[in-house]
Protein backbone atom coordinates (compact mmCIF):
# COMPACT_ATOMS: atom_id res chain seq x y z
CA UNK A 1 0.00 0.00 0.00
CA UNK A 2 2.03 3.26 -1.48
CA UNK A 3 -1.26 5.46 -1.20
CA UNK A 4 0.19 7.35 1.89
CA UNK A 5 2.80 8.38 -0.05
CA UNK A 6 1.05 9.26 -2.94
CA UNK A 7 -1.51 11.27 -0.83
CA UNK A 8 1.18 13.16 1.33
CA UNK A 9 2.27 14.13 -2.39
CA UNK A 10 -0.69 15.60 -3.12
CA UNK A 11 -0.91 17.26 -0.32
CA UNK A 12 2.53 18.89 -1.24
CA UNK A 13 1.29 19.96 -4.42
CA UNK A 14 -1.62 21.21 -3.35
CA UNK A 15 -0.12 23.13 -0.56
CA UNK A 16 2.39 24.72 -2.66
CA UNK A 17 -0.66 25.36 -5.46
CA UNK A 18 -2.88 27.19 -2.56
CA UNK A 19 -0.19 29.07 -1.06
CA UNK A 20 0.79 30.55 -4.06
CA UNK A 21 -2.56 31.08 -5.34
CA UNK A 22 -3.94 31.99 -2.04
CA UNK A 23 -6.60 29.95 -1.55
CA UNK A 24 -8.22 29.05 1.44
CA UNK A 25 -11.12 26.26 2.27
CA UNK A 26 -10.78 23.69 -0.02
CA UNK A 27 -13.55 21.63 -0.15
CA UNK A 28 -12.92 19.21 -3.16
CA UNK A 29 -9.97 18.20 -4.22
CA UNK A 30 -10.40 16.78 -7.73
CA UNK A 31 -7.94 13.68 -9.36
CA UNK A 32 -7.74 11.79 -12.28
CA UNK A 33 -6.74 8.18 -11.37
CA UNK A 34 -5.81 5.88 -14.35
CA UNK A 35 -7.42 2.36 -14.19
CA UNK A 36 -3.78 1.59 -15.07
CA UNK A 37 -1.83 3.54 -12.75
CA UNK A 38 -1.22 0.99 -10.00
CA UNK A 39 -2.58 3.18 -7.54
CA UNK A 40 -5.83 2.08 -5.87
CA UNK A 41 -8.91 4.64 -5.35
CA UNK A 42 -10.59 3.40 -2.11
CA UNK A 43 -7.47 3.41 -0.79
CA UNK A 44 -6.48 6.84 -1.49
CA UNK A 45 -9.72 7.87 0.09
CA UNK A 46 -8.55 6.18 3.10
CA UNK A 47 -5.33 7.59 3.44
CA UNK A 48 -6.52 11.37 2.71
CA UNK A 49 -8.71 11.22 5.70
CA UNK A 50 -6.26 10.06 7.60
CA UNK A 51 -3.41 12.42 6.35
CA UNK A 52 -5.47 15.35 6.40
CA UNK A 53 -6.15 15.31 10.01
CA UNK A 54 -4.43 18.90 11.22
CA UNK A 55 -3.60 20.44 8.12
CA UNK A 56 -5.70 22.89 6.19
CA UNK A 57 -7.23 20.06 4.19
CA UNK A 58 -9.02 18.56 6.77
CA UNK A 59 -12.28 19.53 6.20
CA UNK A 60 -11.54 18.88 2.42
CA UNK A 61 -12.57 15.45 0.28
CA UNK A 62 -11.47 14.06 -2.50
CA UNK A 63 -13.17 13.18 -5.63
CA UNK A 64 -11.65 10.52 -7.89
CA UNK A 65 -12.51 10.14 -11.25
CA UNK A 66 -11.53 6.96 -12.84
CA UNK A 67 -9.68 7.30 -16.48
CA UNK A 68 -10.51 3.73 -18.15
CA UNK A 69 -7.39 1.99 -20.05
CA UNK A 70 -6.92 2.78 -23.65
CA UNK A 71 -4.64 1.29 -26.22
CA UNK A 72 -3.86 2.05 -30.32
CA UNK A 73 -4.85 -0.45 -32.67
CA UNK A 74 -1.81 -0.68 -35.29
CA UNK A 75 -4.27 -2.42 -37.36
CA UNK A 76 -7.35 -0.71 -36.72
CA UNK A 77 -5.51 2.54 -36.47
CA UNK A 78 -7.93 3.30 -33.73
CA UNK A 79 -7.82 3.86 -29.71
CA UNK A 80 -9.83 1.01 -28.51
CA UNK A 81 -10.73 -0.29 -24.73
CA UNK A 82 -9.02 -3.75 -24.26
CA UNK A 83 -11.40 -6.09 -23.06
CA UNK A 84 -9.81 -5.80 -19.37
CA UNK A 85 -6.62 -4.77 -17.71
CA UNK A 86 -4.53 -8.19 -18.54
CA UNK A 87 -5.91 -8.47 -21.45
CA UNK A 88 -3.71 -5.84 -23.80
CA UNK A 89 -5.36 -6.44 -27.54
CA UNK A 90 -7.79 -4.91 -29.59
CA UNK A 91 -11.42 -5.94 -28.93
CA UNK A 92 -12.17 -6.10 -32.57
CA UNK A 93 -9.75 -7.32 -34.31
CA UNK A 94 -7.53 -9.06 -31.68
CA UNK A 95 -4.50 -7.90 -32.17
CA UNK A 96 -2.13 -7.22 -29.50
CA UNK A 97 -1.04 -3.44 -28.45
CA UNK A 98 1.88 -2.40 -25.95
CA UNK A 99 0.76 1.27 -27.01
CA UNK A 100 -1.00 2.60 -23.94
CA UNK A 101 -2.83 5.79 -24.57
CA UNK A 102 -4.48 6.75 -21.56
CA UNK A 103 -5.38 5.04 -18.10
CA UNK A 104 -1.72 5.75 -16.13
CA UNK A 105 -3.10 9.48 -15.37
CA UNK A 106 -2.26 10.22 -11.75
CA UNK A 107 -3.23 14.04 -11.90
CA UNK A 108 -5.07 16.68 -9.51
CA UNK A 109 -7.15 18.65 -12.09
CA UNK A 110 -8.75 20.89 -9.73
CA UNK A 111 -9.49 22.22 -6.45
CA UNK A 112 -12.95 23.20 -5.36
CA UNK A 113 -12.94 26.37 -2.70
CA UNK A 114 -15.19 28.82 -1.18
CA UNK A 115 -16.32 31.39 -3.43
CA UNK B 1 -22.51 27.42 0.28
CA UNK B 2 -20.92 28.47 -3.23
CA UNK B 3 -17.81 26.64 -4.56
CA UNK B 4 -15.61 28.10 -7.51
CA UNK B 5 -13.01 25.63 -9.23
CA UNK B 6 -9.84 26.02 -9.74
CA UNK B 7 -7.64 24.72 -12.57
CA UNK B 8 -4.50 22.72 -11.18
CA UNK B 9 -3.47 20.10 -13.54
CA UNK B 10 -0.68 18.72 -11.84
CA UNK B 11 0.84 15.46 -12.07
CA UNK B 12 1.26 13.81 -8.40
CA UNK B 13 3.65 11.53 -9.29
CA UNK B 14 5.62 15.01 -10.65
CA UNK B 15 8.77 15.38 -7.98
CA UNK B 16 9.47 11.61 -8.19
CA UNK B 17 9.45 11.94 -11.87
CA UNK B 18 11.85 14.95 -12.15
CA UNK B 19 14.22 13.38 -9.64
CA UNK B 20 14.09 10.14 -11.81
CA UNK B 21 14.55 12.35 -15.13
CA UNK B 22 17.86 14.16 -13.20
CA UNK B 23 19.16 10.45 -12.23
CA UNK B 24 18.81 9.01 -15.61
CA UNK B 25 20.77 11.73 -17.37
CA UNK B 26 22.99 11.43 -14.42
CA UNK B 27 23.86 7.73 -15.30
CA UNK B 28 23.58 8.61 -19.22
CA UNK B 29 26.45 11.35 -18.76
CA UNK B 30 28.78 8.58 -16.45
CA UNK B 31 27.89 6.19 -18.89
CA UNK B 32 26.94 3.59 -16.60
CA UNK B 33 23.86 1.48 -17.28
CA UNK B 34 21.78 1.00 -14.45
CA UNK B 35 18.87 -2.25 -14.57
CA UNK B 36 16.12 -1.80 -12.16
CA UNK B 37 15.03 -5.60 -10.64
CA UNK B 38 11.20 -6.11 -9.08
CA UNK B 39 9.07 -9.07 -8.13
CA UNK B 40 7.31 -10.72 -5.59
CA UNK B 41 9.08 -11.35 -2.34
CA UNK B 42 10.64 -14.02 -2.26
CA UNK B 43 10.97 -14.80 -6.29
CA UNK B 44 14.46 -15.33 -6.43
CA UNK B 45 15.66 -11.56 -7.34
CA UNK B 46 18.69 -11.85 -4.88
CA UNK B 47 20.05 -15.09 -6.10
CA UNK B 48 19.76 -14.24 -9.87
CA UNK B 49 21.75 -11.00 -9.31
CA UNK B 50 24.54 -12.92 -7.27
CA UNK B 51 24.52 -14.95 -10.47
CA UNK B 52 24.38 -11.70 -12.67
CA UNK B 53 27.18 -10.04 -10.20
CA UNK B 54 29.77 -12.57 -10.36
CA UNK B 55 29.12 -13.40 -14.50
CA UNK B 56 29.35 -9.65 -15.10
CA UNK B 57 32.40 -8.69 -12.42
CA UNK B 58 35.56 -10.05 -14.50
CA UNK B 59 35.36 -7.47 -17.28
CA UNK B 60 33.15 -5.22 -15.68
CA UNK B 61 32.45 -2.77 -13.17
CA UNK B 62 29.74 -3.45 -10.93
CA UNK B 63 27.53 -2.40 -7.67
CA UNK B 64 24.08 -2.94 -6.81
CA UNK B 65 21.23 -0.64 -4.54
CA UNK B 66 19.59 -3.14 -2.80
CA UNK B 67 15.83 -2.31 -0.92
CA UNK B 68 14.26 -4.06 2.15
CA UNK B 69 12.30 -2.78 4.71
CA UNK B 70 14.55 -3.82 6.94
CA UNK B 71 17.80 -6.13 7.50
CA UNK B 72 21.13 -6.02 5.95
CA UNK B 73 21.21 -9.57 4.44
CA UNK B 74 20.73 -9.04 0.96
CA UNK B 75 23.65 -6.58 0.71
CA UNK B 76 25.77 -9.27 2.95
CA UNK B 77 24.88 -11.80 -0.17
CA UNK B 78 25.42 -9.42 -2.64
CA UNK B 79 28.98 -8.51 -1.44
CA UNK B 80 30.33 -11.95 -2.31
CA UNK B 81 30.33 -10.76 -5.81
CA UNK B 82 31.08 -7.21 -5.53
CA UNK B 83 32.69 -4.83 -2.91
CA UNK B 84 30.55 -2.09 -4.14
CA UNK B 85 26.91 -3.01 -2.41
CA UNK B 86 24.99 -0.61 -0.48
CA UNK B 87 21.55 -1.33 1.37
CA UNK B 88 18.38 0.62 1.80
CA UNK B 89 16.79 -0.13 4.67
CA UNK B 90 13.16 1.81 3.84
CA UNK B 91 11.84 1.25 7.22
CA UNK B 92 7.81 1.03 6.62
CA UNK B 93 7.96 1.69 3.29
CA UNK B 94 7.12 -1.09 0.23
CA UNK B 95 8.55 0.77 -2.31
CA UNK B 96 12.15 2.22 -3.76
CA UNK B 97 11.71 5.91 -4.57
CA UNK B 98 14.54 8.33 -7.07
CA UNK B 99 15.20 10.04 -3.81
CA UNK B 100 16.25 6.95 -1.77
CA UNK B 101 18.26 5.82 -5.15
CA UNK B 102 20.04 9.58 -5.02
CA UNK B 103 20.49 9.72 -1.70
CA UNK B 104 21.72 5.97 -1.59
CA UNK B 105 24.42 6.97 -4.68
CA UNK B 106 25.98 9.80 -2.58
CA UNK B 107 30.18 9.58 -2.98
CA UNK B 108 30.26 7.53 -5.44
CA UNK B 109 31.44 7.93 -8.44
CA UNK B 110 29.77 6.71 -11.50
CA UNK B 111 31.56 7.34 -14.36
CA UNK B 112 34.03 4.55 -12.21
CA UNK B 113 31.35 1.47 -13.08
CA UNK B 114 29.79 -0.12 -16.00
CA UNK B 115 26.60 -1.05 -14.50
CA UNK B 116 24.51 -0.29 -11.54
CA UNK B 117 22.08 -2.67 -10.51
CA UNK B 118 18.84 -1.68 -8.86
CA UNK B 119 16.75 -4.07 -6.31
CA UNK B 120 13.85 -3.15 -5.37
CA UNK B 121 12.06 -4.28 -2.08
CA UNK B 122 9.96 -7.36 -3.15
CA UNK B 123 6.31 -5.81 -4.50
CA UNK B 124 4.44 -6.37 -7.15
CA UNK B 125 2.19 -3.76 -6.50
CA UNK B 126 3.66 -0.47 -5.14
CA UNK B 127 7.09 0.00 -7.52
CA UNK B 128 5.32 0.34 -10.29
CA UNK B 129 4.27 3.87 -9.83
CA UNK B 130 8.43 4.85 -9.06
CA UNK B 131 10.72 5.30 -12.08
CA UNK B 132 13.94 5.32 -10.44
CA UNK B 133 15.80 6.54 -13.74
CA UNK B 134 16.70 2.94 -14.71
CA UNK B 135 17.20 2.81 -18.15
CA UNK B 136 15.88 -1.08 -17.97
CA UNK B 137 13.87 -2.46 -15.80
CA UNK B 138 13.47 -6.76 -15.43
CA UNK B 139 10.52 -8.27 -13.34
CA UNK B 140 11.03 -11.58 -12.28
CA UNK B 141 8.54 -14.19 -11.90
CA UNK B 142 9.69 -17.18 -10.06
CA UNK B 143 8.26 -21.08 -11.20
CA UNK B 144 6.77 -21.60 -7.86
CA UNK B 145 4.58 -18.42 -7.93
CA UNK B 146 2.59 -20.12 -10.68
CA UNK B 147 1.79 -18.87 -14.01
CA UNK B 148 -0.81 -16.35 -13.32
CA UNK B 149 0.82 -13.45 -11.80
CA UNK B 150 1.16 -11.32 -14.68
CA UNK B 151 -2.86 -11.40 -14.45
CA UNK B 152 -2.70 -10.65 -11.03
CA UNK B 153 -0.40 -7.50 -11.49
CA UNK B 154 -0.53 -6.40 -15.61
CA UNK B 155 0.68 -2.77 -13.90
CA UNK B 156 4.19 -4.02 -13.13
CA UNK B 157 4.75 -6.66 -15.37
CA UNK B 158 3.31 -3.57 -18.22
CA UNK B 159 5.87 -1.33 -16.56
CA UNK B 160 8.61 -3.27 -16.72
CA UNK B 161 10.91 -4.10 -20.28
CA UNK B 162 12.05 -7.44 -19.91
CA UNK B 163 10.72 -10.81 -18.02
CA UNK B 164 12.99 -13.35 -16.46
CA UNK B 165 11.18 -16.64 -15.29
CA UNK B 166 13.43 -17.89 -11.99
CA UNK B 167 13.38 -20.98 -10.66
CA UNK B 168 13.09 -22.88 -13.80
CA UNK B 169 14.49 -25.74 -12.11
CA UNK B 170 11.70 -26.24 -9.79
CA UNK B 171 9.41 -26.08 -12.96
CA UNK B 172 8.70 -29.19 -12.83
CA UNK B 173 8.32 -29.96 -9.30
CA UNK B 174 5.78 -27.04 -8.91
CA UNK B 175 3.80 -28.17 -12.08
CA UNK B 176 4.68 -24.68 -13.84
CA UNK B 177 2.70 -24.11 -16.72
CA UNK B 178 5.13 -22.27 -18.81
CA UNK B 179 3.55 -21.95 -22.22
CA UNK B 180 0.28 -20.39 -19.97
CA UNK B 181 3.47 -17.81 -18.46
CA UNK B 182 4.83 -16.74 -21.30
CA UNK B 183 0.88 -16.06 -22.83
CA UNK B 184 0.14 -14.46 -19.50
CA UNK B 185 3.00 -12.21 -20.03
CA UNK B 186 2.13 -11.18 -23.20
CA UNK B 187 -1.23 -10.82 -22.47
CA UNK B 188 -0.24 -7.77 -20.47
CA UNK B 189 3.18 -6.25 -22.18
CA UNK B 190 2.76 -7.85 -25.58
CA UNK B 191 6.13 -8.45 -27.46
CA UNK B 192 7.67 -8.05 -23.98
CA UNK B 193 11.31 -10.27 -24.30
CA UNK B 194 11.07 -12.93 -22.10
CA UNK B 195 14.18 -15.39 -20.55
CA UNK B 196 13.88 -18.81 -18.61
CA UNK B 197 16.15 -18.99 -15.67
CA UNK B 198 17.62 -21.11 -13.29
CA UNK B 199 19.94 -19.30 -10.82
CA UNK B 200 20.82 -22.48 -9.13
CA UNK B 201 21.83 -24.34 -12.22
CA UNK B 202 22.83 -21.64 -14.19
CA UNK B 203 20.73 -22.50 -17.18
CA UNK B 204 19.83 -19.60 -19.25
CA UNK B 205 21.85 -17.05 -17.28
CA UNK B 206 24.13 -16.38 -19.96
CA UNK B 207 21.54 -14.99 -22.35
CA UNK B 208 20.60 -12.48 -19.89
CA UNK B 209 24.23 -11.69 -19.26
CA UNK B 210 24.81 -11.26 -23.16
CA UNK B 211 21.83 -8.75 -22.93
CA UNK B 212 23.31 -6.41 -20.59
CA UNK B 213 26.54 -6.44 -22.66
CA UNK B 214 24.64 -5.44 -25.18
CA UNK B 215 22.55 -2.78 -23.80
CA UNK B 216 25.68 -1.58 -22.48
CA UNK B 217 27.26 -1.42 -25.61
CA UNK B 218 24.00 -0.13 -27.76
CA UNK B 219 23.75 3.24 -24.78
CA UNK B 220 27.58 4.03 -25.00
CA UNK B 221 27.68 3.76 -29.02
CA UNK B 222 24.61 6.28 -28.75
CA UNK B 223 26.83 8.53 -26.12
CA UNK B 224 29.77 8.51 -28.48
CA UNK B 225 27.53 9.52 -31.51
CA UNK B 226 26.28 12.12 -29.24
CA UNK B 227 29.46 13.46 -27.91
CA UNK B 228 30.89 13.00 -32.06
CA UNK B 229 27.72 14.79 -32.68
CA UNK B 230 28.34 18.07 -30.35
CA UNK B 231 31.88 18.18 -30.91
CA UNK B 232 31.45 18.19 -34.97
CA UNK B 233 28.71 21.24 -34.34
CA UNK B 234 31.04 22.91 -32.14
CA UNK B 235 33.71 23.04 -35.01
CA UNK B 236 31.62 23.58 -37.89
Amino acid sequence: MHELSIVLSIIDEIGEQSEARDLHDIQVVHLKVGAFSGVDPNALVFAWELACEGTPFAQSRLDIQIVPLIIHCAVCRQDRTPPSLNQLYCPQCETPSETIVAGRELEVVSLEVAA
Amino acid sequence: MSTRIVEVRARVMKQNDLLAHALRERFQASGVSVVGLVSSPGSGKTAFLEKILGGLAGDFRVAALVGDLATENDAARLKRATPNVRQITTGTICHLDAQMIERALDGWQLETLDFLFIENVGNLVCPSSYDLGEELRLVLLSATEGEDKPLKYPTIFNSSDVAIITKMDLAEAADFDLAAARRNIENVRPGMQIFEVSAKTGSGMQEVLQLLRDRLAGSRDTRLAAQVGSLSSLSS
